[in-house]
């Protein structure tokens, strides 16, 4: 079994919206129609987007962190947004576990969409279908494309490689040992949807000193010749003398 | 949820369809077994025939809701594992078996089917397939909204209750009226019944407030992205314009609208339809208990999109501050 998915290093994205805007661009150029944008250079954009760069603040000031924190469809092991579709063209992928919409089917209900935890689904303004991240299904196995960039748009593009692509039921794959090593975590792991898509947590790389650290027990500075009346037992140095 | 008007309409107009159609056939089944006067054929046709008008209008409003209708056929496709799929394939039953019902009782088939030297009982086999199809109906209509599980308010025994008792105390309160005009007779057993499926809607409306009214949502900003840490604030939903998200997933109304909505569904479908249907029955006018139906069913319109703003989302969770 496969199970294609993206692992988002959160230690390492500074949330500069590169994913969010190769993603748009790499999937409103396809063959299956634009990702339709109402008045873009008006009052009220408003378009389809698989994918969002959100930004988070952790604790209260000073003791704050900000969190910039990637979203797009998780491709879960358990979509709940699949059986509820009543045609079918909800579906996820037997031979690479991507969930994909059949946009000749749907019949833009947005079941789906209620049936999503996570949000990840959105309907298209102007072909009224439902759509949500692909994983690049039109790009990954493209032969023509030079195969070290047979990947999703938003890790080709990602400048911190914050994002890694993969199959995370290899478990020798580099996104498999990423979530074992580096404490990979599913969101709302409370729906039971097993998301495979998953997030590596903010990392503090922290040096920790012991007392003794700071003073050298083996100072030759230190005058050892001078016997202190600190015991009346023989000690090592005693024997040594 | 933002309420869509053309689900508001869909379900509050089966409900009445529904619920007449169950209130023809249960007078006709006692008229059977001489509980309750037998009426002419065309009394149970034509009622059944409105029924099946109401079916139509939620029908039509349930394409409002789509995307793309004429591929509404496709619908009937995953009926395994959807609750829409299973309405979809059980709303042209119930309106194939109440137009079949319609059709026997105003022709007056007749045949000894069973061999019991009755009448109606050509109507009434044809009935009772259309009941069991018509709750059904009612427990799939249901269903669609009590199966999402992180949609709290809804996934509740109580949403299906709702649905069957509110759409059945509708229609039994149309057929009151529809008796009072038609066949006078039966206005006491319609009425009494609306009545008691009101009182009974209310018990179980009132049970789901408060349900609702003090749970206690599972998912949280901690869990949406698993940071734990009890001040997480978003800074940016990552868009400064509006999205599906935004739109499809909130109401955008206060607090207060909800609240007063809560109270206006909570008067008009229960104490003044009571009220009217209790004066309607002691001075038989039809036009007071058509009135009821009419409050009642203006009360359901609140209702429903009350049913809707009151379910929170949890994808909320990730669209707070605009930025």
């Amino acid at each position: 079994m496969t199970q294609l998915a993206l692992v988002i290093d959160l230690n390492v994205c500074v949330g500069c919206h590169a994913c969010v805007t190769s993603c748009k661009q790499w999937n409103t150029s396809g063959e299956a129609g634009p990702l339709f944008d109402d008045n873009p250079y008006g009052k009220d954009p408003t378009g389809t987007f698989f994918n969002r760069v959100q930004t988070y603040e952790v604790g209260a000031f000073p003791n704050t962190e900000t969190l910039h924190f990637p979203k797009s469809c998780l491709h879960c092991e358990d979509p709940p947004c699949v059986p509820v579709c009543p045609t079918g063209a909800s579906y996820k992928r037997k031979e690479d576990g991507i969930v994909l919409v059949d946009y000749d089917k749907c019949i833009g209900c947005k079941y789906c969409s209620w049936a999503c935890p996570y949000g990840a689904r959105e309907l298209d303004e102007k072909q009224q279908v439902m759509k949500k991240c692909t994983l690049c299904v039109d790009r990954i196995y493209d032969t023509s494309i030079p195969e070290d960039r047979r990947k999703p748009a938003c890790v080709i593009s990602c400048p911190t490689s914050a994002r890694l692509f993969g199959d995370v039921h290899d478990p020798e794959s580099a996104v498999s040992l990423a979530i074992r090593e580096s404490g990979g975590y599913q969101l709302m792991p409370e729906w039971g949807t097993k998301p495979a898509n998953h997030y590596l947590p903010r990392r503090k790389t922290k040096l920790r000193i012991h007392a003794d650290e700071l003073v050298r027990a083996d100072n030759p500075l230190s005058k050892e010749d001078i016997k202190h009346e600190t015991s009346k037992e023989s000690s090592l140095d005693d024997w040594l003398m | 949820m933002h309420p869509a008007f053309s689900v508001i309409f869909l379900t509050t107009l089966l409900g009445v369809g529904q619920g007449l159609f169950l209130a023809l056939f249960s007078s006709q089944a006692y008229s059977v077994v001489n509980v309750l006067p037998a009426q002419p054929g065309d009394f149970y046709a034509l009622g059944a025939f409105i029924a099946l008008i109401f079916l139509v209008g939620g029908l039509i409003a349930s394409f409002f809701h789509l995307g793309h209708p004429e591929r509404a056929w496709r619908a009937a496709a995953k009926w395994r594992t959807s609750w829409l799929s299973r309405e979809v394939i059980a709303l042209p039953v119930v309106m194939g078996a109440i137009a079949l019902y319609a059709l026997v009782n105003w022709m007056n088939i007749e045949a000894d089917l069973y061999g019991l030297g009755i009448t109606g009982q050509v109507a009434l086999s044809v009935g009772a397939f259309g009941v069991i199809a018509t709750i059904a109906l009612f427990v799939c209509t249901a269903m669609i909204y009590a199966a999402i599980k992180f949609l709290q308010e809804w996934a509740s025994p109580l949403t299906v209750a709702n649905y069957f008792l509110l759409g059945t105390a509708s229609g039994f309160g149309f057929a009151t009226a529809y008796a009072a005009l038609n066949a006078p007779d039966l206005v006491p057993f319609y009425g009494g019944w609306a009545i008691t499926l009101t009182i009974a809607g209310l018990l179980t409306r009132i049970a789901s407030l408060l349900r609702n009214a003090r749970i206690k949502q599972i998912s949280s900003m901690q869990t949406a992205i698993g940071v734990r840490h009890n001040q997480v604030r978003q800074a940016s939903m990552g868009m400064m314009g509006g999205a599906y998200n935004t739109r499809e997933y909130f109401h955008g109304r206060t607090a207060d609208f909800l609240k007063s909505v809560k109270w206006i569904f909570l008067v008009l479908v229960f104490p003044i339809p009571l009220l009217l249907l209790w004066a309607g029955l002691a001075q038989n006018s039809a036009s007071l208990l058509m009135l009821a139906f009419g409050v009642q069913y203006v009360g359901l319109l609140f209702e429903r999109w009350f049913f809707f703003a009151q379910a929170n989302h949890p994808q909320n969770l990730y669209y707070q501050v605009v930025g």
